[in-house]
């Protein structure tokens, strides 16, 4: 029978454990959730030769197994639980040679749960460059385990790393020193109360708030009367067990590494001068968010033009070759508009991903983080809210998704709150289409087209109202944290590009999949709600011929009118004049209604769903927009689409919040319906408020 | 008045003393700001705040009101 060995990576964010993971497991890898919450599990599959499978585990970046964030509770929660199938057995601590000072506190700890350990020491390919000469077998001793110096950048020492874990149980497990030293009187206490658990473990459950297997908990009951010492107390003794650890750190450094100073020459503290200076940063940081924006909109044209072609000829075909009937209608109207709407996006979140992931392999985002931490505090946020801002450019979920490192809660929920109002991607084809129908195609200044320049104007407004609203939520909120601020400087890298690579891949599979389904399963109820109804929609075809038996049209015309008409009289025709009343004061009229209403769900619908309703068969952006450019106001007459209403609509867009799969990240990030539902509602009423006010004015 | 991490200039180097605050946050200690070990300041950022500093051979970057609270002595 094959061995089969479960290995877990753990470190330091920032010592290439993901390009470790990548090297071990190359392609062949699987990225999903942790049940119930939205914690990145990535796991990989590998063999040793023939007859020895391995199953990595990357478990999230941490400093230490005292957790702070849901991230790192992960870690201690596997690694405390031997019943998860996941439990590993042999946890691969990866260090970098430049922080393994730090690394190994984290390494000590690990060590002192019992588990056979192995130390990855990367980036060894910087030693020389760096004069750092190492003590490995000495080392090893001091630190009872083996270490292998590995090279993820130059794949370096993974041969060696691969017999280590495929020998994992010669693996010596004693700890590296007693932590039950800090306060040998509570330990013995401890030791008396539970006398076949691990003294260790009982002190990581006691110090932090850990969701336990079940069957452990059984035998733990009694814990709980052993935080009798008071909170402080405890983490006093978190700081003195921290204090022992370095000791042990430094004094075991002292002798096995060295550093000849004179001989290391610094790249970082050259590139960290010009970009985190007081001009040049900013110059750079903003030079590199236009290009990031350019390649947004500029690059991603092509691509998209191409899909959306690709879909609307693919969607006729299945018209042409499918027998005629209901079912093709489903697939050729409903279901391939609904996955060309989803697959359009993949160049821009691509694009996004790409330039998102290059700044953070490098090193450069810490540095912006560091820029603009004082200024972003003037505004109730935190230098890491810049992150969910910009990346909720591409969509607001994996933004809000972003804000787990911010200490602060206020700052972060604040953070959360604001971050849907910077413009994903979804709102963009709305924008382009109404930018297109109500502002003249003309130049200002002889370069600028007028329409490019709206569009910026939106994405500035975006920007703004998120800035302005932190500001006031600042004042609002009553909630005090104890500030608390800290950003590691990584060391400047060259990324990967197979690091960049499976991000880019990996992000963009997670968007197709989740927005995905949810963008499929609204176009095809929109398609069932609009293709049946009650009433006279069954009647359709002897209502229309009736009333239009003297005016001798061709079939052509005669077709158009039955369609429209069903659409009235179907069940969404129902529900845009049920809205109507609501949406009139902002200039819309009753089918527009639909398309907001529908938008509720996911955005970028509203296209797809004006297309529905106009009864074009393709969503080809043209056909659609010159549709829409005849459509006219019931009422006033002239134009639907015209510059207050147009105005109007971008405003609505703008502000009001209308994505439920955000309302589901919000609700989960802070635990609580009160917020998503306070965006919800605040949001939307900013929106109504402010198309209502220029409709009215402009009309 | 005791002198803190707050009050370094670029380039200067210390000694961490003590801390001013009864409970320090942990995930500093655990970056290795504990008493003994050396912490230099490498760069200010525009504004003022926050400090990029390099405590016991790591860089990290906290805000001038933590610094406040971790007291030093100049080398």
């Amino acid at each position: 029978m094959a061995k089969h060995i479960n290995v877990a990576l753990v470190g330091n964010p920032n010592t290439g454990k993901t390009s470790v993971f990548n090297r071990l497991t190359g392609l062949n890898q699987k990225v999903g959730n942790y049940p119930g919450i939205t914690v990145e599990k990535k796991q990989g599959n590998c063999k040793f030769g023939r007859a020895c499978k391995v199953h990595v585990l990357d478990l999230p970046g941490t400093y230490s197994l005292n957790a702070s964030s849901l991230d790192e509770n992960v870690v201690i929660e596997l690694l405390l639980n031997k019943n998860d199938k996941d439990f590993p057995d042999v946890a691969v601590v990866v260090a970098d040679i430049e922080n393994l000072k730090r690394n190994l506190l984290l390494f000590t700890q690990i060590k002192d749960l019992g588990i056979p350990t192995i130390l990855a020491i990367n980036m060894s390919d910087r030693m020389k460059r760096k004069a750092i000469t190492l003590d490995i077998p000495l080392l090893e001793e001091k630190l009872n385990t083996k270490i292998a110096l590995i090279s993820s950048r130059k794949n370096l020492g993974f041969d060696y790393l691969k017999e280590l874990i495929e020998n994992y149980n010669q693996l010596p497990t004693r700890p590296c020193l007693n932590a039950s030293e800090i306060a040998p009187e509570y330990f013995d206490r401890l030791r008396n109360a539970f006398p076949n658990q691990d003294l260790y473990k009982l002190w990581l459950v006691i110090t932090q708030d850990v969701n336990f297997g079940k069957l452990d908990r059984k035998e733990l009951k009694g814990v709980a009367s052993f935080q009798t010492e008071s909170p402080s107390n405890l983490k006093r003794l978190q700081q003195k067990e921290t204090v022992i650890r370095y000791k042990f750190i430094n004094d075991t450094l002292k002798e096995t590494l060295h550093i000849d100073a004179a001989n290391a020459k610094d790249l970082r503290s050259r590139l960290d001068r010009v970009l985190t200076h007081k001009v040049w940063g900013y110059v750079i940081f903003f030079s590199i968010l236009m290009l990031i924006f350019q390649a947004i909109f500029d690059w991603s044209e092509y691509p998209m033009d191409f899909i959306d072609r690709s879909f609307a000829s693919l969607s006729e075909w299945t018209k042409n070759a499918m027998p005629a009937g209901q079912f093709t209608n489903l697939v050729s109207e409903g279901i391939i508009p609904g996955i060309g709407g989803i697959v359009i996006f993949i160049p821009q979140i691509a694009f996004l991903f790409l330039f998102i992931s290059i700044l953070e392999e490098t090193g450069y985002m810490s540095r912006v983080v560091f820029l603009m931490d004082k200024l972003m505090r003037r505004f109730g946020l935190s230098g890491k809210s810049v992150v969910p801002l910009v990346a909720g450019t591409a969509c607001a979920i994996p933004a809000i998704m972003a804000t787990r490192n911010i200490e602060n809660w206020k700052e972060r929920l604040i953070t959360i709150l604001v971050t849907p109002f910077t413009t994903c991607s979804a709102r963009l084809p709305v924008y382009l289409i109404i930018i297109s129908l109500v502002i003249p195609d003309t130049r200002v200044l002889g370069i600028f087209s007028l329409q490019g320049i709206t569009l910026m104007f939106m994405y500035i407004l975006g920007f703004g109202a998120a800035i302005l609203s932190a500001y006031i939520l600042d004042k609002i909120l009553k909630i005090s944290t104890k500030s608390f601020f800290l950003v590691e400087m990584p060391n400047y890298k060259l990324p990967l590009p197979k690091n960049v690579l499976i991000t880019v891949i990996e992000k963009t599979k997670a968007f197709v999949y989740g927005a995905g389904k949810i963008i499929l399963a609204i176009s095809i109820i929109l398609w069932v709600l609009a293709s049946y109804g009650p009433g006279d929609f069954n009647n359709a075809e002897q209502i229309i011929e009736t009333e239009y038996a003297s005016q001798n049209l061709s079939e052509k015309e005669l077709e158009m009118h039955v369609e429209s008409f069903k659409l009235e009289h179907s069940y969404i025709g129902h529900v845009g004049h049920f809205i109507e009343p609501a949406v009139r004061p902002l200039g819309y009229d009753w089918k527009i209604g639909i398309a907001l209403v529908t938008s509720f769900a996911a955005r970028e619908v509203f296209v797809g769903t004006l297309a529905t309703i106009y009864s074009v068969g393709s969503d080809d952006e043209q056909t659609i927009k010159s549709r829409m450019a005849a459509e006219v106001n019931p009422i006033l007459g002239g134009p639907l689409f015209n510059f207050a209403s147009g105005i109007s609509l971008l405003l609505f867009y703008a502000f009001a919040m209308q994505c439920m799969s955000t309302l589901a990240i919000v609700k989960r990030e802070t635990n609580t319906w009160k917020w998503p539902m306070w965006q919800l509602v605040v949001m939307t009423a900013i929106a109504y408020v402010f198309a209502l006010v220029a409709y009215q004015t402009l009309k | 008045m005791a002198l803190t991490i707050a009050s370094l200039k670029k380039g200067q180097r210390a000694i961490i003393k003590d801390f001013s605050v009864d409970v320090v946050p942990l995930k500093l200690l655990e970056m290795g700001c504990l008493p003994g070990n050396e912490v230099s300041l490498v760069q200010i950022a525009p504004f003022n705040d926050p400090l990029y500093l390099n405590i016991n051979g790591s860089h990290l970057a906290i805000r001038r009101e933590t610094a406040c609270n971790i007291e030093i002595e100049l080398l």
